[in-house]
């Protein structure tokens, strides 16, 4: 059975981190299960976990009266959810929940804030690749703001 | 026959348009209308601008007695031969509808009226039929209708021997004398010596016409003196545009704040591209009677100045005035090189002539090398 | 004074007049249609006199709807077989609205085939991604198809397919069919999705990532609105996809399609005769500037 620290390297975002900046981060990390529908987060709630996805889909959505809960990204295996954990209020805003059976590595926030509050070497490590997926996901949101395949394409 | 040169008096090029009037043309030549220049049909020699010339400058048209009998002692009228062999509005195909089904008249429409004789085309314009020969019939796909009407037209050439202020017609290499492409070309000589024109014969259709006229042979002075008065026109352009690396120029130029400068004086009023004898850009359009039983599909003129343009998807690709002049005068001066292998201005200079606000196509292209153009005082 | 005539203009308007008018449309009857989504119909179309129409993946007609008007649409059928005549159609204005709701007898205008195709042929011996979004999956269909029609050539083959929801996504059981068959690698997003959507939300361009190919052996074909062409462009080009080697199908204004009404043009390009289809690396030093 493969333990977290084993586990680390081989998704996307930890690669290219050292060993021991590795054992560090998994000081802070669990294993977990969501099995369909099954609930992640609301928004709303206190946000202090950081998810990685080893397998399945998790949909972020934002609820609406009439249009009801609006899928409005996702995550898969390889990818990562939640950075609320890393701003203050530590809040989330958008609610996840299993779109299929899904195993991820679940990190406590105050844990990883703290170790990074300590480390300002592994703070960094860890603050560019958020700062990517960020920027990824920005860029792609922004696309689709402007409807592209909508009425007047 | 075909190059020869021979030697025609005014009796002489009577008897021409009479001849030409006997085969069946509709004979096209320059007439006084309404203070300007214009093509009209004629048939005697009286229809002709006698002592006729005429001052163009940017925004600036205005005929003048010259005080002699020149018969095409002016430059370029307010139109080219376009609107004979490319109107502006042609039918293209005719259609009845009964009940659920339409059936289009697969007869392609012969010539509208009989063919043309054009009398007194300039060399610019006669360049601008040779660049719509190549556009509209030898690419991809030709128009036939255009195809009809040059296949029956015959041309009678004129070299410029009085050229006005906005020509510049030796920078583009296009004149002021034919090159070829002509039925006939005429060059006028009244200033010393009978009033006669020396004739250079194009074609075999040219010699034809030419045989039933009383033409004598050219004479070595006949010729020396044709050639001085085109040498002498030659020398006063009244406008110049620099060529040499024009394409790069415009390409680079793409993002040149001077396109914003342009913009505050255009006012996308499309009288350029109207006037220019090389603009070839056109629409169609679908009318129907009131029973909806009987439509047609037409051809008429656009012009890349207008928003509807470039429409697709809900908005236009060239919505501000800026990107719109810049697009007219990049293809003239630029892709029209790499589309069809030479520049897409002749040097008329109708488009200075007839624009309201005075903008100058040299003075443009001369502004983005950073340096003025050379614009005569004369007018 | 030289006087010979450079251009023997009665020959060429001679041959002109010979060729026949591109102007004139064919008559052709809707057999079938088909509701793909709200908004886009997919029309089977048969000559009147029965002289079908051969075509490269990749090309359009000009479609006729008689008093109405005519508008230039790809052909989405399949170029290896002598069939109906396929278009796929979306509803944004008079003239395709008029198509779209057209009933099966209706007599509609065709002019065509136009313009340059896919040349997915390009790609034998090596990998082939199709990224396309929306209704671009239309035109990129008939590439797809030859390609099945000879998949054994092929290596690698992925379908990267961005909708705007769930409801949007075309041809829906021809992607299971193609993947479940045919060993294409098929990945389907949607922008937004109903919480009932079990699949996958994002932009089209973050597929590209996900999908192995050989970059220096691969042909990309980009079927979709401008910006995500140009934003899946950048993708393919950052992960070592020569410009030469990726391929897009462009739009603009058109009301000849044949190179002579002068509305099509990007610069020296004409949309109609140099493309639809055009690489990259002649498409991008003209879609990143402004109003061009």
């Amino acid at each position: 059975m493969q333990t977290i620290e084993e586990y680390l390297p081989e998704h996307p975002f930890f690669a290219g981190l050292d060993q021991p900046t590795l054992e560090l981060l998994a000081g802070c990390a669990t294993n977990v299960h969501f099995n369909v529908n099954e609930v992640l987060f609301h928004e709303g709630d206190q946000a202090d976990t950081f998810y990685i996805v080893r397998k399945g889909l998790i949909a972020i959505q934002v609820q609406s009266p009439s249009a009801g809960g609006v899928v409005v990204d996702t995550a898969e295996a390889g990818g990562v959810v939640g950075w609320s954990w890393l701003v203050p209020p530590y809040r989330w805003m958008f609610d996840a929940r299993a779109s299929e059976p899904t195993s991820a590595v679940a990190f406590d926030g105050a844990c990883l804030r703290g170790k990074c509050e300590s480390d300002p070497v592994v703070g960094y490590a860890l603050m560019k690749r958020v700062a990517q997926v960020m920027f990824d996901r920005l860029e792609a949101a922004r696309l689709r703001l402007i409807d592209m395949y909508g009425s007047s394409s | 026959m075909a190059g020869d040169t021979r030697v025609l008096d005014l009796a002489g090029l009577q008897a021409l348009i009479d001849a030409l009037g006997l085969r069946g043309y509709t004979v096209i030549g320059p007439t006084v209308r309404d203070g300007a220049i214009v093509n009209a049909p004629i048939s005697s020699l009286d229809d002709l601008p006698r002592g006729i010339g005429d001052e163009q400058d940017a925004a600036h048209y205005r005929l003048r007695d010259r005080g002699d009998e020149a018969l095409f002692g002016f430059a370029a009228g307010a139109q080219s031969a376009k609107p004979v062999l490319f109107p502006s509005d042609e039918l293209l195909w005719r259609s009845r509808r009964t009940g659920d089904v339409t059936v289009i008249d697969r007869e392609t429409e012969p010539p509208p009226g009989p063919p043309y004789a054009l009398i007194g085309v300039r060399s610019c314009d006669l360049r601008a039929i040779q660049m719509h020969d190549q556009i509209l019939l030898e690419r991809t796909g030709a128009d036939v209708h255009y195809a009809a009407r040059r296949a029956e037209s015959f041309v009678v050439a004129v070299a410029c021997t009085d050229p006005a202020g906005t020509c510049f017609c030796v920078s583009m290499d296009t004149g002021p004398s034919p090159r070829g492409g002509y039925d006939l070309a005429l060059t006028e000589l009244y200033a010393d010596g009978e009033h006669r024109f020396v004739v250079a014969v194009g074609t075999d259709r040219g010699a034809e016409v030419l045989a039933e006229v009383a033409a004598a042979t050219a004479t070595a002075d006949d010729v020396a003196a044709a050639e001085r008065v085109i040498t002498e026109a030659s020398g006063r352009m009244g406008r110049a545009l620099q060529t040499d690396g024009l394409k790069y120029l415009l390409y680079a130029n793409v993002e040149s704040p001077h396109w914003d400068e342009v913009a505050s004086r255009c006012l996308a009023c499309t009288n350029c591209t109207l006037v220019c004898p090389t603009c070839f850009c056109t629409s169609v359009e679908d009318v129907t009677d009131l029973t909806g039983v009987n439509a047609e599909r037409h051809r008429v003129w656009d012009s890349c100045f207008s928003e509807e343009f470039s429409y697709i998807h809900g908005g236009s690709v060239r919505e501000s005035t800026r990107s719109r002049y810049r697009q007219w005068i990049t293809h003239k001066l630029a892709a029209w090189e790499d589309q069809f292998g030479s520049f897409g201005c002749v040097g008329c200079g109708r488009c200075i002539t007839w624009c309201p606000a005075g903008i100058d196509i040299t003075v443009e292209a001369a502004a983005l090398r950073g340096t003025p153009s050379k614009t005569s005082q004369r007018s | 004074m030289t006087s010979v005539a450079e251009h023997d203009h009665p020959d060429a308007a001679t041959r002109a007049l010979a060729a026949g008018d591109p102007m004139l449309p064919r008559p052709y009857r809707v057999v079938r249609t088909r509701r793909d989504t709200r908004d886009t119909v997919t029309l089977e179309l048969e000559p009147v006199d029965g002289v079908t129409m051969k075509f490269s993946a990749g090309q359009f007609t000009m479609l006729h709807a008689f008093g109405v008007g005519e508008v230039p649409i790809s052909i989405s059928g399949d170029p290896t077989r002598d069939g109906l005549l396929e278009h796929t159609i979306r509803d944004v204005g008079s003239v395709s609205g008029a198509l779209v709701a057209a009933e099966p007898g209706t007599i509609l205008g065709v002019r065509g085939p136009f313009g340059t195709g896919w040349d997915v042929s390009d790609g034998i011996g090596g990998d082939v991604v199709f990224i396309t979004g929306g209704i671009g999956l239309a035109p990129l269909r008939p590439a797809i198809l030859e390609l099945l029609a000879n998949r054994e050539k092929y290596n690698r083959v992925a379908l990267l397919y961005g909708a705007r929801t769930p409801e949007d996504i075309l041809f829906g059981d021809e992607l299971r069919k193609w993947e479940d068959r045919l060993g294409i690698v098929v990945e389907v997003t949607v922008d937004s999705g109903p919480h009932s959507w079990r699949g996958r939300v994002g932009l089209v361009t973050q597929l590209i990532p996900r999908i192995a190919f050989d970059p220096a052996n691969t042909v990309a074909l980009v079927c979709g609105p401008e910006v995500m062409m140009r934003a899946c462009a950048t993708a393919l080009r950052d992960r070592g996809v020569p410009a030469s080697s990726i391929r897009l199908s462009m739009e603009r204004n058109m009301k000849c399609g044949v190179g002579l009404c002068g509305h099509c043009q990007l610069r020296e390009l004409f949309i109609c005769v140099d493309g639809p289809v055009l690489t990259y690396e002649r498409l991008a030093p003209l879609m990143s500037r402004w109003e061009l």
